[in-house]
């Protein structure tokens, strides 16, 4: 890169790799690519250990479906243990002396 | 010209003491060459039993060579040198010494023949790695670093508490296969677990690493969990358990690490997922299995330091680790990228990089096992360490959106530490037989066939493809996951804090009762004495009472 263009950069120019035509691009490239990888199947035998896994696309289908079910359990599983990230940050309210901070116990 | 006369662990060892000790100038020499020394050293242990000495009254084994224990000490002394040419410009000089003697330790382990000596490095692993968690600095650093600590000195108590028992049964300290059949080796396999990061114990991993250092964090990231995978290999091959517990930890790692923000909290999720890995295919236990184990291991420790030191840059570079404001690096840290890219794909097995060789021999193994489930669990794990670590570390540090950040590349000493162990991840995933000269077992496995780098880009690709599709999913939140260390970070204190308060509560009511009582007691006599006390009564009472005593006392004179 050059000295010019990295100024550039770093005042804000975007960059080729985020312009809406190389992304629209790299999609594309990329659909291309996924297609290919399952029509090679037709030209070279998968061997199955078991039974579906030598199903055409199966590799795929079972990529693609397994992420999605990771993903969804996740997002599911982040409703009930996600947190603040200050959550541990707060003082726990164990000793008398921590409480007398927070005014809790102030009438002896 | 250097005959094998001490452990090669002393040799590292000595180096941090001369680190330590030495002039400033110097250190960086000493820091960089004592590793490669070690691993002069490593290569010229031959098999069996070479050192032996008395310790303790006990006769123990400091030097056992193996196929298996070279490769593990191999790759460890690789990851010292690797971590210090990364580190010795940036590091305080004890961050680097207490690093070493972690390898070290790491490395005593790898050659230990016997119980004691795998205890006593196992040990010195657990203190110096807690230094280099407080080299971090800050004070999270340092209570993460205390956590961390308590859980391996317990760890290695529980550790300890087996070996003696199966001294105490067996009479034998040698380090050979057993069986879960007794209290001890029940002992044994939980202290090793604890290190591996097995569940329920999991937390600790995720809590202290990304507290250190930039540099600490790739010393971190290799030692403690890969001598665990070591000794499960010597201790407890082909162990079922190990199965579920792997699975359990590589399914743990792939949805925590999904959820989380923090860019190296993610990759320490994923070491979690990498080492469960290596259970599943110890808890196999075929030939090919603890091959895979032993190679993943290999592969892992460098590519996973890899990440940690694009991570590692990133973070020295702009001081932020938060994926939510990160993105858009490409831009001024290109070389940090494409590093972090290979080490990305490295981990996800990606054809031609180290990962590939090295894992699909493990889902190979479940395969030729015919374990079913197991197969289809580990290909769906496949497609999820891409998921979590392959792209999601890379997009939303590197690409993502434009944070406005412009750090400037990482300092020379860290670029070509990352270059070497991008290449050594290129390298063995050319030339696999690199790696396969060093396992244990004779390799009777070919990598490339057409139908496994066909199958495996489509698994791949079409994760990646998911990845994109759900990305409105995977919004960033400034948010962390509680996971079992909530137990002991806040429910224990909390329970402690309810009854010290109910207790406290209980003893301020009594006290006050008591003396409210008093009060009254006290009050009462005070002001009704004159009842009960001549003092306060009116003079005209005195002189009845006293012709009233003066009469009995005349009555009872005249009687008595």
């Amino acid at each position: 890169m050059t000295p010019e263009r990295e100024r550039a950069i770093r005042e804000g120019a975007s960059h080729w790799l985020v312009q809406p035509r190389t992304i629209r691009l790299l999609w594309w490239i990329s659909g291309i690519i996924l297609a290919l990888t399952v029509v090679a199947q037709l030209w070279i035998p998968v061997h199955a250990h078991f039974a579906v896994d030598g199903w055409p696309g199966f590799y795929a289908g079972f990529g693609f479906l397994s992420c999605v079910a990771m993903v969804l359990f996740a997002k599911a599983l982040g409703w009930v243990l996600k947190r603040p990230d200050d959550y541990y940050v707060k003082p726990t309210q164990l000793a008398p002396n921590v409480l007398k901070d927070d005014g809790q116990d102030d009438d002896v | 010209m250097f005959e094998f006369v001490m452990p090669p662990a002393f040799i590292l060892i000595a180096g941090a003491v001369l680190v330590a000790l030495s002039r400033p100038a110097l250190r960086p020499i000493i820091a960089l060459l004592a590793p490669l020394i070690t691993l002069y050293a490593i290569w010229q242990v031959p098999d069996g039993v070479q050192l032996t000495t008395t310790f303790l009254g006990y006769q123990i084994e400091l030097v056992e060579g193996s196929a298996l224990r070279r490769m593990f000490a191999t790759v460890f002394a690789l990851m010292a040198f690797g971590g210090v040419l990364f580190a010795f410009r940036q590091s305080e000089w004890y961050e680097l010494s207490a690093a070493m003697i972690y390898a070290a330790g790491a490395i005593g382990v790898s050659f230990a023949g016997d119980l004691i000596t795998l205890f006593i490095f196992w040990e010195l692993m657990a203190l110096f790695s807690t230094v280099v968690v407080w080299c971090g600095g800050t004070e999270s650093a340092r209570a993460a670093g205390i956590r961390y600590a308590i859980v391996h000195l317990t760890g290695g108590l529980i550790l300890k508490i087996g070996i003696e028992g199966i001294y105490v049964a067996t009479g034998s300290l040698e380090i050979q296969a057993l069986t879960l059949d007794s209290f001890a080796t029940w002992m044994v396999f939980i202290g090793v677990l604890i290190n591996a990061a097995a569940p329920p114990i999991s937390a600790w991993l995720a809590d202290a690493y990304p507290e250190s250092s930039p540099m600490g964090g790739v010393f971190l990231s290799a030692f403690t969990t890969k001598t665990s995978v070591l000794a499960l290999i010597l201790l407890f091959p082909g162990q079922p358990l190990l199965v579920w517990v792997g699975l359990f930890m590589i399914f743990y790692g792939i949805i925590f690490a999904l959820l989380e923000n923090d860019m190296r909290r993610i990759l320490s999720y994923s070491i979690v997922n990498q080492v469960g890995f290596m259970v599943t295919a110890v808890g196999i236990g075929t030939e090919l299995a603890l091959n895979g184990a032993a190679a993943h291991a290999f592969s892992h420790i460098i590519y996973k330091a890899l990440l940690f030191m694009s991570a590692g840059a990133v973070l020295y570079q702009t001081g932020v680790r938060k994926c939510s404001e990160l993105g858009g690096l490409f831009r001024t840290m290109p070389l940090t990228t494409v590093c972090g890219i290979i080490g990305a794909l490295a981990i996800s097995a990606f054809p031609f990089t180290s990962g590939f060789v090295s894992k699909s021999m493990i889902s190979s193994a479940a395969g030729y096992e015919h374990l079913g489930l197991v197969w289809f669990l580990l290909i769906a794990a496949s497609a999820g360490v891409f998921l979590h670590a392959g792209i999601k570390f890379p997009w939303f540090v590197f690409f993502q959106k434009d944070s406005g950040l412009r750090p400037p590349e990482a300092p020379w000493n860290m670029r070509i530490a990352m270059i070497l162990f991008a290449a050594a991840c290129i390298a063995i995933g050319l030339f696999p037989n690199l790696l396969y000269g060093l396992l244990p077992y004779p390799v009777d496995y070919e990598p490339y066939t057409a139908e496994h780098v066909v199958t495996q880009l489509q698994l791949l690709l079409f994760a990646g493809l998911a990845f994109f599709v759900l990305l409105p999913l995977m919004k960033r939140t400034e948010t962390i996951s509680l996971d079992v260390d909530w137990i002991y970070r806040r429910a224990v204190p909390a329970l402690a804090g309810k009854i010290d308060r109910g207790l406290t509560a209980v003893s301020e009511t009594v006290s006050r009762t008591l003396s409210s009582l008093g009060k009254f007691l006290i009050k009462g006599f005070k002001e009704g004495s004159y009842n009960y006390f001549s003092s306060r009564a009116p003079m005209g009472h005195t002189a009845l009472w006293m012709a009233a005593v003066l009469a009995l006392f005349l009555v009872m004179t005249l009687i008595i």
